[in-house]
């Protein structure tokens, strides 16, 4: 399930972002798929830039897509099963495959043209940006 | 093969707070026997190579790996759905495996470990002395 991290902060800019998330989880139980929504992302808010990371363990990067469009974000792909030999024996299957999709409402739309992905050790890490046209700009006053 | 030792949180359990406080997870886990030997697939994403530890003794083969965080430092509100930390788990083997010949390779967050199953075990005589 998803924790909300509203508890935490005075305020919540995430909030909607969690009721949806929440109300998906109503929707699907939670026996149609893995244990949480694969794969389970973090949103950090810093300034003008939202950072998201995501564990991707045993996915290739090849097999991971990312496509961002105003203020969604979406992360698609592929994991996929390690060949066992014939006559293999299983004496624990934990892991999940298979393909997968997940969209992130971002808190505003990003400029998609400043989107920096880095996949290190199975997590995915993505930077985006503010377009510089929606940052709010300070006005001068000028005296009388 | 294999029985549990450990018992630590798994990723799939209900995770709170931001990953600030140092929490040990215990890695989503695929065995298989072939006749060559068992191989061990752990999920240990944001653990580095360098940050693995694997030791087997007396039949335990424990596995530790360290995580190094990725929260921005400068990091504002956010909306966690996993936390960090380190991973351990330990599984006891039925049989014996030649600590030497155990191999480990860590690939996009997921480490497999081969234990090849030792040579034909020649039984051994015990002589028996005369009183």
């Amino acid at each position: 399930m998803l924790t909300p991290a509203s508890s935490f902060f005075r305020y919540d800019p995430f909030a909607d972002l969690d009721r949806i998330a929440r109300g998906m989880n109503r929707a699907f139980p939670r026996s149609w798929a893995t244990p949480t929504s694969f794969p389970a992302v973090n949103v950090w808010r810093s300034g003008d830039a939202i950072a998201i990371s995501s564990e991707l363990p045993g996915v290739e990067l090849d097999d991971i897509e990312i496509t961002v469009k105003d203020n969604v974000l979406t992360l698609s792909g592929e994991r996929k099963a390690p060949e066992a030999p014939e006559g293999a024996r299983w004496h624990l299957r934990e892991r999940s495959y298979g393909k997968f999709s997940r969209t992130v409402q971002l808190p505003y739309a990003v400029d998609s043209n400043k989107v920096e992905a880095r996949f290190r050790d199975g997590v995915l890490q993505v930077a985006l940006h503010r377009p510089e046209e929606d940052k709010p700009r300070r006005i001068e006053i000028k005296a009388a | 093969m294999t029985t549990e030792m450990t018992n630590p949180e798994t990723k799939g359990n209900e995770v709170s707070g931001q990953g600030r406080s140092a929490r040990i997870y215990r890695p989503l886990t695929d065995i298989v026997e072939t006749d060559d030997g068992v191989s061990l697939m752990l999920e240990v994403p944001g653990a580095s190579p360098d940050g693995v530890d694997i030791s087997l003794e007396r039949r335990v083969l424990s596995i530790r790996a360290t995580v190094r965080p990725t929260r921005p430092e400068d990091a504002g509100p956010g909306y966690a759905e996993y936390g960090e930390g380190d991973y351990e788990r330990a599984f006891t083997l039925s049989e014996d495996f030649d600590p030497d010949r155990i191999a480990a390779e860590l690939r996009n967050g997921v480490l497999t470990i081969t234990l090849p199953r030792a040579e034909e075990t020649q039984p051994k005589k015990i002589a028996v002395k005369a009183a």
